[in-house]
């Protein structure tokens, strides 16, 4: 039996007046990547903020309802390590406008890692690990919006990497790519999810397809089914999630 | 044929309106071109180093201007250390904590009004206020502190701009790697926001280059060399105003006309160069 990794209870979220999530109830696993679909507007982003807090800082926000990641309520969680904990990566790529060697240990040295080979070595093995090193090795001092978008994308992905992570959240991260570097990201998430929780919004339907294990469809603020992928895909209960998943609508 | 007709008076008026906008652009030209030549002609030969490291005699009408020179130095680089960080302080919380609302609406709205305000104004108050009810004298520092107070919504609206243009990604992502506000304003937002943070300084220190109304009242003019930032002293822009004003020596007013352009444009050409290698190395 999998670990739960997160676990969500009766959550709501109101922007104002708005009630954007409504009783949201989700078992999230370690080691495997979960995606979350649905058509835009239908909260499946807002839901993932909540799990990093990152709602915070729009004002007039308010959560009730359980959310625990690794048993820790993330409300009453210091927010800084519950980020360090929960790491994003965006939709667009959004690099410091600093040298990809900065870029990677400004995580690190913001939690207090001062030693100059202590940081020469997360640096190599985050951008190892997000399958850029070969590309930047011998350019770590230049700076990082020369990057391309897919380059940039998986040095985002390295920067959240080298705070050491347990969650890894993605929001919509190949968007705005083209295909070929789309691809060398989901190639990448085949290897994270060996290490991390990964949670992945994606409005690209094959693209859930693919790479995760288990698929939560969003509409309207509710999750309407949750299910290992290829049930989700195959032999989908509700009949809002076929209607979604062929394409009827969305 | 109405078409054609049509395509041909509106390229006339292309043409037109080109040669118009032309015109205009080189006459402001021609001025400012007329303005430095005849300063250059006329003080141009009476610069020489003994003009830039002597001090003035007979009350400038001889001599150069090197104490001049001097508390110009103290003036600018003292008002530059209060302004700056008060300046930079004020548009962070200005822009990333105060909660938009009718106080922050009065700040904005004063900040601009006191950016409007001529600069005599500042001079008398400099002059009730540090002058004499804290006892300051005329002195380099009464001068520097109401200088300060004179640029300061210059550099605060231009640092809010700045500050404001750094992308929100930005402040997301760092925030999102577990850093505090703070953090990511010292590292983050303040860093990149600094070419425009800069040029609002530079604009500033043009500003007290140029100033003179204000100094008169403040710092005083007297000739010797400040000996400290508590003795009064002598700005070029005030050298210049008094030796033009007295008929002194059109010679040496011409020359110190040229000192204060050269100053002024060399800060021009440091601040550009500053920016633009900044710009440069970030977008490399």
């Amino acid at each position: 039996m999998e670990n739960v990794r997160i676990k969500v209870r009766d959550a709501n979220l109101y922007y104002g007046d708005h009630h954007a999530l409504k009783n949201i109830s989700i078992d999230i696993y370690d080691k495997s990547v979960t995606a979350l679909i649905g058509p835009s507007g239908c909260g499946k982003s807002t839901f993932l903020r909540c799990l990093n807090r990152m709602n915070d800082l729009i004002p007039n926000v308010k959560i009730n309802g359980e959310i625990q990641v690794a048993g820790n309520d993330v409300n009453r969680y210091d927010v800084i390590l519950l980020r360090k904990k929960v790491g994003m990566v965006f939709q667009k790529p959004n690099p410091f406008p600093m040298s990809i060697y900065e870029n990677i240990a400004y995580g690190p040295r913001i939690h207090g890692i001062k030693s100059k080979t202590t940081l020469d070595d997360i640096v190599e093995k985050s951008l190892r690990e997000a399958a850029l090193w070969e590309e930047v090795k011998d350019r770590l001092k230049s700076d990082a919006i020369g990057l391309s978008g897919g380059q940039q994308q998986r040095l985002c992905i390295a920067r959240t990497i080298a705070v050491e992570p347990e969650v890894l959240l993605m929001d919509e991260p190949t968007s705005a790519l083209d295909p070929a570097s789309t691809m060398k990201i989901e190639d990448l998430m085949e290897n994270l999810k060996k290490q991390y929780t990964v949670i992945i919004v994606t409005h690209n339907m094959q693209q859930a397809g693919r790479i995760s294990d288990y698929t939560a469809f969003f509409l309207n603020g509710e999750i309407i089914e949750y299910d290992k992928t290829e049930k989700i895909f195959y032999k989908p209960r509700d009949k809002r999630t076929e209607d979604y998943i062929t394409g009827r609508f969305g | 044929m109405n078409e054609i007709k049509n395509v041909r008076h509106s390229r006339i008026k292309e043409r037109l309106a080109f040669y118009l906008l032309w015109v205009f652009s080189i006459l402001t030209i021609i001025v400012l071109a007329l303005i430095v030549s005849d300063i250059l002609v006329k003080g141009l030969p009476h610069i020489s180093f003994s003009f830039l490291l002597e001090e003035p005699r007979k009350m400038g009408k001889a001599g150069g201007i090197f104490s001049v020179i001097v508390s110009t130095f103290y003036i600018v680089v003292l008002s530059v250390v209060f302004a700056a960080p008060i300046g930079i302080a004020a548009s962070v919380y200005l822009t990333e904590y105060a909660k938009e609302g009718p106080v922050l609406r009065i700040i904005r709205y004063g900040t601009e009004a006191l950016a409007g305000v001529p600069s005599i104004i500042y001079g008398l108050f400099g002059y009730s206020f540090f002058v004499v009810f804290l006892g300051l004298k005329y002195s380099i520092l009464s001068g520097a502190l109401t200088l300060t107070l004179m640029i300061l919504p210059t550099i605060v609206r231009t640092s809010e701009e700045a500050i404001k243009a750094v992308p929100s990604s930005y402040r997301e992502g760092s925030l999102a790697l577990g850093a505090t506000k703070l953090q990511t304003i010292i590292k983050i937002v303040i860093p990149t926001a600094m070419p425009g943070i800069l040029t609002g300084l530079i604009l500033g220190i043009g500003r007290v280059v140029g100033e003179s109304a204000a100094v008169i009242y403040t710092a005083g003019s007297s000739l010797g060399v400040p000996d400290s930032i508590l003795r009064p002293g002598r700005t070029l822009s005030v050298h210049l105003f008094t030796l033009a004003s007295e008929g002194l020596s059109a010679e040496n007013t011409y020359a110190t006309a040229v000192v204060l352009i050269t100053l002024v444009l060399i800060i021009n050409f440091i601040a550009n160069t500053l920016i633009n290698k900044i710009f440069i190395a970030r977008r490399r």
